[in-house]
């Protein structure tokens, strides 16, 4: 049934191929300035993908940490002080380190410009500074991690952020400010790449859907983005002029922090999300060999949140004593940007019907993610309800809604994108069965974790506690027992596919059998992406006959052997 | 091969290219497309990274109008009005610097982008003046803030708040716009300008265009609200 | 070791919250096991069963497309529209609600009921009566969150806002701060203690530190803070009379309209100069930093006083009406 993913093409089929070259982007050139300096789009995938992984394992560890504490109500392994300090930098870490850049940073860098039929994004010199200022982001995050991290939550709500905590607030605004600006260049150049860089026939009618998702969020890093930086940078003029924008005490007001901060946040759940769902789009279509059912739907679909996505900001702040009817208005709007999203799992879903679906790992992950993120999507729903929100807001029902979100939306597409196109990065194959163990794991993991917590929230524990009362326990055991099986399922990928590397098969051309112009290239693709400019002809994911029988799929092999390897490695 | 995708050689390898093109564009003309929308969106951003404090701003200014008034009255209206007219002689020497690269007029670029750079820093020295001056007059919001009348006091550190974060923000904006005409400048020395590719010239003049009318925005905003009360007589008190 | 699955009623509106909670969960078991079922089907149903297979040509259908649309449009509106009734029943306090003065503060909460009681991190209320919280914070952000009546609000520096609900047994329940506000948050928790009101008033009279009402403790403030001087209600006055004013509409100098309501009156206190009465002069100084939160709500209800027991509300002229405030001396430069 999985042939194709353990399929290795023999040595002299793939120097058969076409004429391919023997040097491909990865070694192209060597040392570390070639990889420190280099402009190549993929390559500074790459270096995302090596940075944003070192923070989803830190951001991990602290999640650890507050599980643990959690295991009992009293507060017996942590002080208060760590407690805080570890949900918070969890939620900085995951939230700006990892969950926006992720799908973007990674994949977008590397696969918008191939999917469209680029050599390149429209500024690669900028590409690679938003690298190297997500970098400087990163180290004065990890500065204020030495120096004792901050306490405020990953919100920076004043007036505790300005004038009630002694934790390092201005260096963690200061990072987060700075790590914006990454996130704005990249966002300008997947806009400017998708308007100006398609290759001759690839309309935006043919775009794959993933591209459609990039330019989305792309819109919202740039629309929503400043106004996250300008605010945090009045947090910081705050704490070292003494302004008093935000401050009751000097005339100030909090809530407007309330209302700039969620202005971009909420928007940036879209951001953390929509490439994923772009993600979701192109495996679903590959794994059931069919075009996306409703292509324009699920296209406009993206637009549609990442617009409406920027009115529903009054949401969090129902319990604020905002106006009833400006709470009225936040509601309702939330409602309707459901809508879109709801589209988008309806369309999934029917791709499935007469599809050919494998069930590969990667389609493990995205079928997972479409039950998931329909659970927190529809979780959702309570919380924009006005009624239901003044019991759930800031319980742990929150906690668990936005977890479906984020971990069971954005992190398994995340996955799934890294097991889908490793083969076109690395050149290698996995080993399949592995790769199935570890999204099951994650699966159940996940929802020991997280499904609880609905419960444990709807009975009022509120978010952000180091102790609670006894009656909370069990259900708070079971969602650290559920971390704990979570956290195999993150380690288990980072150990197969490194072995990969070195023990990996070669992958062929296009191991899955997929249709898009990333599979019409070697792999790992040559630095220029394409050897000549491709010209596109069909639609996104017109699957036919033709793109599936290939010379390169066929022949059926396990672990081979090192002997070839060795030969093939190109 | 799959008839997914037809690969031909487009690029021709006919003709010489420009030294300006960079290898991953087909032709100058997609480049320049790419620069100005680039440009364009990156303004876009710049938009909502000041709406951010000009939506405080109209948040405060509607809560404690009065102490607006009273405070705007602190800046000098003079020195402003100047800076204005500074600005928007820069804007007309940048558009005929444009112009000077658009007709490969290399002492057109030279002379204009020149003049860009000297009343951009005329400004500037306009701003550091009017900074010294609340310096010395304690309107720095902080420990030394001073205000009479004293009930006032509050809302008028926000809105020193607001002028000192909009107006450093904006020369912010200044610094960086003269640096990239210092650029400017030694490109057009250089004689890198001409009818053909002119694009960074166009794209930096989009940037300064822009840094000015902030700045139309902000000396309403911040200087004449409260003159237009000295002119009006009176508040009504 | 049993567990709670559902969080105790413990006031009128909690049912009517797990009512709607309830059907959210209905709707949304629907749809995720519809979800479910049609991807386990089809995933087992159209597996691949030949390598070189590919999916059936499908595009799309714009019937089916319309119905996936417009089917949770129809069903999310009704969300909506029941969501929002039942917020708005939370949201607004019955005109008989039982008024109570509560004040966040790093890490506990005070509370304050009219008859001059104190209480900290509890709060005593009767049963089969609507009770009004007024609150209010000293330093952060807190909220005020009782599960078993469904119900919360932040307590923001800086602004008053107000929360209700209605016992409807006795009992104890949980109270916790909601809202993160530093190294203790979680520590920040009490309980409200539900009684017959029989037993409620016994509670309030019993308590032995009984200084006189939160009101009596106004004037008190009132005097000693100097604001009868121009509070004085003569016609010649500073300040505006202040009897019978309070749940009026007043003019400002521009000309509009507000309610004097206890926002209103707080931020008179700390921000005299944002809405200025018509026909006064901005001589009024901000109490900000000499009155914390406790003396405001003290104010407050004195200023409410001043409108309640058979005084006719009827503003500013009130010739002749006794100055019921008497100046004390050590206030009188202020």
């Amino acid at each position: 049934m999985h042939d194709v993913r353990s399929t290795v093409p023999k040595g002299e089929a793939f120097e058969a191929e076409a004429g391919l070259p023997r040097t491909h982007y990865l070694n192209a050139t060597h040392g570390t300035a070639a990889w420190l300096l280099t402009k190549d789009h993929k390559r500074i995938g790459l270096l995302y993908l090596f940075a944003i992984s070192f923070f989803f394992f830190l951001g991990g560890l602290f999640a650890m940490f507050v599980r643990l504490e959690l295991l009992t109500p009293e507060g017996d392994l942590l002080t208060s002080e760590m407690y805080n300090t570890s949900f918070s930098m969890h939620g900085i870490i995951m939230v700006f380190f990892f969950l926006v850049p992720s799908v973007p940073a990674v994949f977008g860098n590397f696969f918008l410009p191939i999917m469209i039929g680029a050599k390149d994004v429209a500024f690669p010199k900028i590409n690679l500074l938003s690298w190297y200022i997500a970098m400087i982001a990163g180290f004065m995050m990890l500065t204020t991690l030495l120096m004792g991290g901050v306490d405020t939550g990953w919100t920076f709500y004043p007036p505790y952020s300005t004038t009630g905590s002694s934790s390092n607030v201005v260096l963690a605004a200061l990072s987060i400010f700075v790590m914006g600006f990454s996130s704005i260049l990249t966002g300008l150049n997947f806009i400017v790449t998708v308007h100006t860089m398609r290759a001759p026939g690839m309309t935006w009618g043919r775009l794959p859907l993933f591209v459609w998702a990039q330019y989305a969020t792309s819109l919202i890093m740039v629309l929503g983005t400043p106004v996250l930086a300008i605010t945090l940078g009045l947090v910081f003029a705050e704490r070292v002029f003494h302004f008093g924008i935000f401050d009751p005490k000097l005339g100030g007001d909090p809530i407007l922090f309330q209302h700039l901060f969620w202005f971009y946040s909420h928007p940036a759940v879209y951001i953390m999300v929509l490439p994923g769902m772009g993600v979701i789009s192109e495996l679903v279509a590959a794994f059931s060999r069919k075009q996306v059912f409703g292509y324009s739907f699920v296209a406009a679909s993206s637009l549609a949140i990442a617009l409406v996505g920027f009115l529903v900001w009054g949401h969090h702040l129902f319990t604020s004593g905002q106006s009833a009817y400006a709470a009225l208005v936040f509601s309702f709007l939330s409602f309707i940007v459901a809508i879109p999203s709801a589209i988008k799992v309806f369309n999934w879903t029917a791709t499935l019907y007469r599809g050919s679906i494998s069930l590969a790992s990667p389609m493990l992950y995205a079928l997972g993610f479409i039950g998931l993120f329909t659970i927190g999507g529809l979780t959702g729903l309570f919380l924009a309800a006005l009624g239901l929100d003044l019991h759930m807001q800031d319980t742990y029902f929150v906690i668990a809604h936005f977890h479906y979100i984020m971990v069971g939306g954005t992190l398994l597409a995340y996955l799934g994108a890294l097991h889908y196109w490793w083969p076109k990065i690395t050149g290698r194959l996995y080993t399949e069965a592995w790769a199935k163990v570890a999204a099951i794991t994650v699966f159940v993991g996940f929802n020991l974790t997280f499904f609880p917590q609905f419960i444990v929230g709807y009975l009022g524990m509120p978010r952000r506690y180091h102790t609670y009362v006894p009656e909370f326990q069990v259900l708070n055991v079971l969602s650290t027992a559920g971390a704990s099986i979570l956290a195999v399922g993150f380690i288990l990928p980072a150990c197969y596919l490194v072995y990969s590397l070195f023990r990996g098969g070669v992958a062929s051309r296009n191991p899955w059998g997929a249709y898009g112009l990333e599979w019409e290239t070697t792999s790992p693709p040559p630095t220029s992406n394409f050897l000549v400019t491709p010209i596109v002809t069909r639609p996104a994911y017109a699957y036919t006959h033709a793109d599936v029988v290939s010379p390169y799929a066929g022949s059926t092999q396990g672990e081979r052997d090192t002997g070839t390897e060795e030969t093939q490695r190109v | 091969m799959s008839d997914a995708v037809h690969v031909e050689h487009a690029g021709a390898v006919g003709h010489a290219h420009h030294p300006a093109l960079q290898h991953h564009f087909d032709d100058l003309e997609q480049q320049q497309r790419a620069a100005m929308l680039g440009m364009w969106v990156f303004l876009l951003t710049e938009v909502l990274f000041f709406g951010g404090l000009f939506m405080a701003y109209i948040l405060y200014r509607s809560w404690y109008p009065e102490a607006f008034h009273e405070a705007s009255r602190h800046l000098s209206v003079g020195w402003g009005f100047f800076n204005t007219l500074v600005l928007i002689a820069s804007s007309l020497t940048m558009a005929l610097a444009v112009r000077a690269g658009q007709t490969t007029n290399r002492r057109g670029q030279l002379l204009f982008l020149t003049l860009t750079i000297v009343l951009g820093a005329a400004f500037l020295g306009v701003k550091v003046i009017e900074y010294g001056d609340k310096f010395a007059h304690h309107l720095v919001p902080g420990p030394d803030f001073q205000f009479t009348p004293a009930e006032l006091a509050p809302a008028a550190e926000i809105y020193f708040s607001l002028y000192f974060a909009m107006t450093g923000l904006h020369a912010l904006h200044m610094i960086v716009g003269a640096g990239i005409m210092l650029v400017m400048l030694y490109m057009a020395w250089r004689g890198r300008f001409s009818t053909e590719w002119y694009t960074p010239l166009e794209v930096s003049g989009l940037y300064w265009h822009f840094v000015d009318i902030v700045w139309i925005f902000l000396f309403p905003l911040l200087y004449l609200i409260g003159g237009l009360s000295v002119f009006g007589g009176g508040t009504g008190h | 070791m049993t567990f709670p699955f559902m969080p105790e009623q413990g006031s009128t509106m909690a049912a009517r919250v797990d009512n709607l909670f309830f059907f959210f969960l209905a709707v949304s078991a629907f749809f995720a096991v519809l979800i479910a079922v049609l991807v386990v089907v089809f995933a087992v149903k159209y597996r691949r069963r030949d390598e070189t297979s590919v999916g059936a040509p499908i595009h799309g259908g714009l019937a089916l497309e319309l119905t996936w649309t417009l089917i949770p449009f129809a069903i999310a509106m009704v969300m909506f529209v029941w969501g929002a009734s039942v917020y708005f029943d939370l949201a607004r306090p019955p005109q008989n609600a039982v008024e109570i003065y509560v004040t966040g503060k790093r890490w506990m909460w005070k509370v304050q009921h009219l008859t001059g009681q104190k209480e900290i991190n509890a709060l005593h209320v009767p049963v089969g009566q609507p009770v009004k919280l007024i609150i209010q914070s000293e330093d952060v952000i807190h909220s005020f969150f009782i599960p078993a009546f469904r119900t919360k609000m932040d307590a923001v520096p800086g602004r008053i806002t107000t929360l209700w609900f209605e016992a409807t047994k006795p009992g104890r329940y949980h109270l916790f701060c909601a809202e993160y506000c530093g190294t203790n948050h979680s520590g920040m928790t009490g309980y409200i203690e539900a009684m017959e009101p029989n037993a409620f008033q016994t509670w309030l009279g019993g308590s032995p530190e009984q200084e006189g009402s939160l009101a009596d403790a106004g004037e008190q403030l009132f005097n000693q803070l100097g604001c009868v001087t121009c509070h004085s209600g003569d016609s010649q006055a500073r300040g505006p009379d202040l009897r019978g004013q309070f749940g009026t509409t007043v003019t400002l100098a521009d000309g509009q309209q507000v309610l004097f309501d206890e926002e209103y009156a707080r931020e008179s206190i700390l921000n005299p100069q944002a809405k200025m009465v018509e026909g006064y002069l901005p001589l009024m100084p901000t109490f900000q930093g000499l009155v914390n939160e406790d003396g405001l709500a003290q104010l407050i209800e004195y200023v409410k006083s001043l409108s309640q027991g058979g005084e006719t509300p009827t503003p500013a002229a009130a010739p002749g009406g006794t100055p019921k405030p008497k100046t004390t001396p050590g206030a009188a430069e202020r």
